[in-house]
């Protein structure tokens, strides 16, 4: 058996048939798929006890190739899935790829709600600020100014911050990361797995053929280059000043609390239930 | 300790807690929904009564959530079901066309109430017959089963779900505002008194699983997720092995296959029941809590010399052709009466060959169809 990342390859993807995959030469997709890989390796996870869930578009097809228990969900429900999934099979490890458009745009109320219940589950968020596989369209994540399809005269509504809803919705973990800090991603998409609760790991990703292509950034490195550039650690915005971090990515753990999960709530609700004595939760609802 | 259920007793029911109770006897151990009226008793009692059987009650951020919750909990190997109403039916529509492409057993449950759009959401209707059929995009076939009473919505409850879990299918059950808030009392079943249909699990290696593979029956054995049989699920058009495909082989024989597995099973799935029909002259065929009116009104109508009988649709879809069309043979005339202006009507239409008349009576003001309104038709067309 091969070694090192060949030897995980062999071990985690699925070789019949469904190789070569669809991404484009340089896609990002690639490191992510790469850093959950040795993530969910180096937890020791029985690949029969992990379910990988994803929506539609590049980051869908993830499921395709990873040898999990995999579901290939319709557009921006994957999290609704995953949550009947992990309800029903606790011993499930499940975790959910999803672009920007799925996470955002269509499947934005579901992110929300799947972070405030905070049922057991990392959600992981390939955001390349486009719909790329529809042919490039601008999505809720497109910077203001951008030239894309659906943008010829230039992007004049304002970003989404996904990591900001995240922990706005109270979501147990949440991070950002760049597919050009792949070392730290390996470490983010670990301890989010790891994490009871929801987690949340965004990771801004390039699509050069898409995106990249009408910004500048027509080729891979140009755009990693971009996110190179503009990365900032979470612990150095300390000392940065707000106009200092215009058009910054800060990088890193954003929010990480411990609260029961959906799942142990649930589980005091079914003991309630057989009359076993679990008091109910106080009512709380002074003004 | 009991786990609050009240078998073998006697009950005074609304229809939306019968049907609740027929889900759990069938099973179903995961219920996902959205509140809507006239369909969130069905939610309520389910949160009332899940969690002690171990099972899993949950309310989504709406429709198309409960039923993608619905779906993930299938997958993972539990017998899962919703309600709604016409506005939520609308919005599972994409997530229901998911289950019958992944093949994934569920009940999807339609307490009609006016439309379109928001409508009526206290009075009665029987406006989403065709939205149970064509609701979703693409050619796919689809079962449709109707209550008329508390008894029904108990029984047909568990109907659905053996018929789900045999067929892989998710199965749709419409009910309407009389039915789910009309109260009667009712015994329920025992366990043992009940049928109860599980699907059927690969017995091969992993290795040799292929999970949407050609049998016989046309129902490929679905494993859990968990279980060690590692596979793929998608709703894209894929091969016997669950991976996406774009191979005319491939695709034609997944499309025809989830036809097939129906087909097959008409004599089972197709369920109607005559009331007075043996030597009937004229009929009426009805569904839902029309039917219970037509029933009455048969009665009436015998009273006035006027030789009625009753058929009853349980399975709307696929449409009981085989059993229309006795009825229409050997009748003069049919009558459908319908909370809407005509959508099984016309199929009782399009199967007849001129053979008798069929006239339909309709009401979309809200108001249940009187038995009353009913003989009085019989009485017209047979004389």
């Amino acid at each position: 058996m091969a070694e090192g990342m060949t030897g995980l390859v062999h071990k985690y993807l699925r070789h019949e048939k469904k190789f070569p995959h669809i991404w484009c030469p340089g896609c990002g997709n690639g490191i992510v798929l790469g850093s959950l890989i040795r993530a969910v390796d180096r937890l020791g996870l029985d690949k029969n006890r992990v379910a990988l869930v994803s929506g539609i578009g590049c980051s869908g097809r993830m499921t395709t190739y990873a040898d999990f228990n995999t579901l290939h969900t319709p557009h921006g429900r994957a999290l609704t899935y995953a949550t009947g999934l992990k309800l029903s099979r606790e011993d499930l490890t499940v975790i959910v790829i999803m672009g920007d458009g799925d996470a955002t745009a269509i499947g934005g109320n579901h992110y929300i709600h799947a972070a405030r219940r905070n049922v057991d589950m990392t959600a992981i968020i390939v955001n390349n600020q486009v719909y790329g596989m529809t042919g490039g369209q601008y999505s809720p994540t497109t910077p203001y100014g951008a030239r894309t399809t659906t943008t010829p005269y230039g992007m004049v509504e304002h970003a989404f911050d996904i990591s900001a809803l995240a922990v706005a919705a109270d979501a147990s973990y949440v991070a950002r990361c760049t597919v050009y800090h792949a070392a730290l991603l390996d470490q983010l998409i670990e301890s989010a797995i790891r994490k009871r609760g929801f987690s949340s790991v965004e990771v801004l990703s390039n699509c050069h053929t898409q995106f990249g292509r009408r910004n500048r950034m027509a080729s891979p490195v140009k755009m990693l280059e971009w996110f190179k550039e503009n990365a900032v650690r979470m612990h150095a915005t300390s000392k940065m000043k707000p106009e200092e971090l215009e058009g910054k990515f800060i990088i890193g753990v954003l929010a990480d609390s411990e609260r029961p999960s959906y799942n142990e709530e649930y589980e005091k609700v079914r003991e309630r239930a057989k009359g076993n004595g679990v008091p109910k939760p106080p009512v709380r609802c002074e003004g | 300790m009991s786990d609050g259920s009240k078998e073998g007793k006697v009950q005074l029911l609304q229809g939306n807690e019968a049907l609740a109770e027929g889900a759990i006897a069938a099973g179903c151990r995961f219920f996902a929904g959205y509140p809507i009226t006239p369909a969130s008793e069905i939610a309520e009692h389910m949160a009332l009564r899940l969690p002690a059987l171990g099972g899993t009650f949950i309310q989504m951020e709406d429709e198309i959530a409960s039923m993608g919750a619905v779906i993930g909990a299938s997958l993972a190997g539990l017998k899962a079901m919703t309600a709604t109403s016409g506005p939520g039916f609308s919005l599972m529509q994409e997530n229901i066309g998911f289950a019958c492409m992944a093949e994934t057993p569920c009940v999807v449950v339609d307490v009609m109430r006016g439309g379109p759009s928001t409508g009526l959401p206290t009075l009665a209707s029987q406006g989403d017959v065709m939205q149970a059929r064509w609701g979703t995009h693409g050619d796919h076939p689809v079962i449709v089963l109707a209550v008329s009473s508390v008894r029904d919505c108990f029984e047909i409850a568990v109907f659905a779900f053996n018929l789900a879990e045999k067929y892989r299918v998710p199965v749709i059950i419409l009910s309407d505002e009389v039915v789910a808030h009309t109260r009667e009392t009712f015994v329920l079943p025992r366990r043992g008194e009940i049928e109860v249909v599980d699907r059927l699990k690969p017995t091969v290696p992993p290795e040799w699983y292929r999970p949407y593979e050609d049998t016989g029956t046309g129902v490929p054995p679905m494993a859990a997720f968990g279980d060690g049989y590692r596979h793929h699920v998608t709703g894209l058009t894929h091969d016997e092995r669950g991976f996406p495909t774009q191979r005319s082989d491939e695709i034609d024989a997944l499309m025809r296959r989830l036809f097939r597995k129906i087909t097959q099973g008409f004599h089972e799935i197709q369920r109607v029941e005559g009331f007075m029909i043996e030597d009937a002259e004229i009929a009426v065929i009805a569904y839902g809590s029309v039917a219970r009116s037509a029933r009455r009104a048969v009665v009436e109508a015998r009273e006035h010399g006027v030789k009625a009988g009753l058929l009853q649709l349980i399975t709307l879809f696929p449409f009981p052709r085989r059993h229309v069309e006795k009825v229409l043979r050997q009748c003069r005339a049919v009558l459908v009466p319908e909370m809407n202006i005509g959508q099984i009507s016309r199929e009782v239409k399009r199967v007849h060959r001129d053979s008798s008349r069929v006239e339909s009576l309709n009401r979309v003001d809200g108001r249940l169809i009187t038995p009353g309104e009913i003989s009085d038709c019989l009485i017209r067309m047979y004389y």
